[in-house]
């Protein structure tokens, strides 16, 4: 089963904290990378660019709307996520506490859908 | 013929997938129904309707053409049924406990886990549900649709947690036991019958649980204190369908059978050192019991356990009991104290309890006219009628004690 975990977090929080402290919590996310590419539950993961950086695209009525910034307002922001292999919800879930992200913000554990196969 | 046990096992067999088990079954209790008034009933009725539902599940899943889902093989369990032992070999206990951990899943939403829990381990309808928790029957059905399906498209494993999770799953569980038994032990609902069958269903639950689990004491203390609290049901409401206060209730009406099942499960549960707050409120409720009357209640030993309970749940309503008892102990003026401490939380301020509890010391005290002014007070905060009809009688005592030593 394949599982997304989007790793929210403050950014604010982030701006506020010295750079000793983001560069630990960088070097526990590489850790946790390695950890799941040697136990073969890796599948994807990525850091995002803050949402400052966002942009959200809308078509209506055929126009094409661009606006600045991310799809809403949160007081958490989207930061990255990891696609992962798990045998159940448990597993993930369990996969997904061990990221900081789940200390000081929120990771939401998503099922992928499985599409039938033709 | 209760269908939990069954429904349990071919949920397993089905590999967790709680629609198709629960229409399996449904399916095997049809043919049932057909065969054994022709055939006669087996001799081991409830292998049968196991291995039949298996079947069942079998012929939907090639209907719906999902050939790539494999069931999970009967061969070796079917060796070890045996008749009424059925439900107490190790597979059957095992597929019951799955079903219960799964049923009150973290993952799903606490409304979910009582409706799933009665839904599939207590065979209640979904009616009967929806009208225990005053939603509509469509309502319900969603929830239990919209639960049946994150367990299987979220991939929620169908299994008895490990140990390093046990202690704090079977807390949930047990929570979720208590809830179903408030729901039906207080007054708020109209339906009585329901009421009733409610803490008929969470005392069977939990001692469906003590019987899975033999090594722990915590569904213990949670047992001896429904059996407790449903022990003074006949003698909760009058006639006109009011409220008694404990202190005014027919003692005799009191269920002592039942006080005698619970007490010694309390005392197993306090030996094993678990001092829960299950176990912490069933010793409180216990002491009640066993005063012989309302005069002889050891109001000392209850404050103390009311302090005991603070410390690990300090909800108003707990601090509220802790002052109630420690005005009987020491007298009203020290509850008073205690409330007036309690004052400035904002939400005691719009709790009608709070008001009540105060007017009653109040009344204790003697001082009539302030009591009159907390209970008005409180009647208009209160939001269900039986307790509406308590406190405007109270109120009305007041005005008249007032009338009468004016002139």
């Amino acid at each position: 089963m394949q599982y997304i975990l989007f790793i929210y977090s403050s950014e604010a929080e982030y701006n506020k904290r010295s750079a000793e402290e983001n560069n630990a919590f960088s070097r526990e996310y590489m850790q946790f990378t390695k950890e799941i590419q040697a136990s073969g539950n890796f599948r994807a993961g990525d850091r995002l660019e803050p949402v400052t950086t966002a942009t959200t695209v809308r078509v209506r009525d055929g126009k094409i709307l661009k606006s600045d910034g991310p799809f809403a307002e949160t007081r958490e922001q989207l930061g990255g996520y990891y696609i992962v292999e798990a045998e159940n919800l448990d597993q993930a879930v369990a996969m997904a506490a061990k990221l900081p992200g789940a200390r000081i913000g929120s990771i939401e554990v998503r099922p992928i859908m499985k599409m039938p196969t033709a | 013929m209760h269908s939990g046990a069954i429904v349990a096992r071919v949920i397993r067999l089905a590999g967790g997938d709680f629609g198709l088990a629960e229409e399996a079954v449904q399916d095997a209790f049809s043919a049932a129904l057909v065969q054994w008034p022709l055939e006669g009933v087996p001799a081991q009725p409830r292998a049968w309707l196991a291995r039949t539902a298996r079947n069942k599940a079998i012929d939907r899943l090639r209907r719906q053409a999902r050939f790539e889902v494999k069931l999970g093989d009967d061969a070796p369990d079917l060796a070890a049924d045996s008749g009424e032992a059925y439900a107490e070999d190790a597979n059957a206990i095992d597929d019951q406990l799955r079903l219960i951990f799964t049923c009150c899943h973290p993952a799903l939403n606490l409304e979910a886990q009582v409706a799933l829990t009665l839904r599939t381990l207590c065979g209640l309808t979904t009616d009967e549900i929806a009208r225990a928790f005053l939603v509509e029957p469509v309502t319900m059905a969603q929830r239990l649709v919209r639960a049946k399906t994150k367990i299987k498209v979220a991939a929620i494993p169908y299994i008895v947690p490990g140990r390093e999770e046990l202690d704090e799953r079977l807390e949930a569980v047990l929570a979720v036991v208590y809830l179903v038994f408030n729901e039906g032990y207080a007054a708020t609902t109209g339906d009585t019958l329901l009421r009733g069958e409610l803490c008929g269903e969470a005392i069977r639950l939990g001692r469906l649980i003590e019987r899975l689990m033999p090594d722990r004491p915590e569904p213990l203390a949670l047992v001896a204190l429904m059996l407790l609290h449903d022990s003074r049901s006949a003698a909760r409401f009058d006639l006109e369908g009011d409220v008694v206060l404990l202190e005014d209730q027919d003692r005799s009406r009191w269920n002592h059978a039942q006080i005698a099942e619970a007490l010694p499960r309390l005392e197993s549960a306090l030996r094993a050192g678990v001092a829960s707050s299950f176990a912490i409120q069933a010793a409180i409720a216990a002491l009640h019991a066993r005063a012989r009357t309302a005069a002889e209640t050891d109001w000392q030993q209850i404050a103390l356990l009311y302090e005991e309970l603070l410390r690990r749940s300090a909800t108003p309503v707990v601090a509220l009991n802790h002052a109630a008892a420690l005005g009987m102990a020491e007298g009203p003026a020290r509850g008073l104290e205690l409330l007036d401490q309690l004052a400035s939380d904002a939400a005691m301020q719009s709790y009608h309890l709070y008001f009540a509890a105060r007017a009653d010391l109040l009344r204790r005290a003697g001082r009539f006219h302030e009591a009159q002014a907390s209970y008005a007070q409180a009647l208009t905060l209160v939001r269900n009628e039986p307790e509406r009809r308590y406190l405007a009688k109270r109120l009305a005592e007041m005005v008249a004690t007032l009338e009468a030593e004016r002139s």
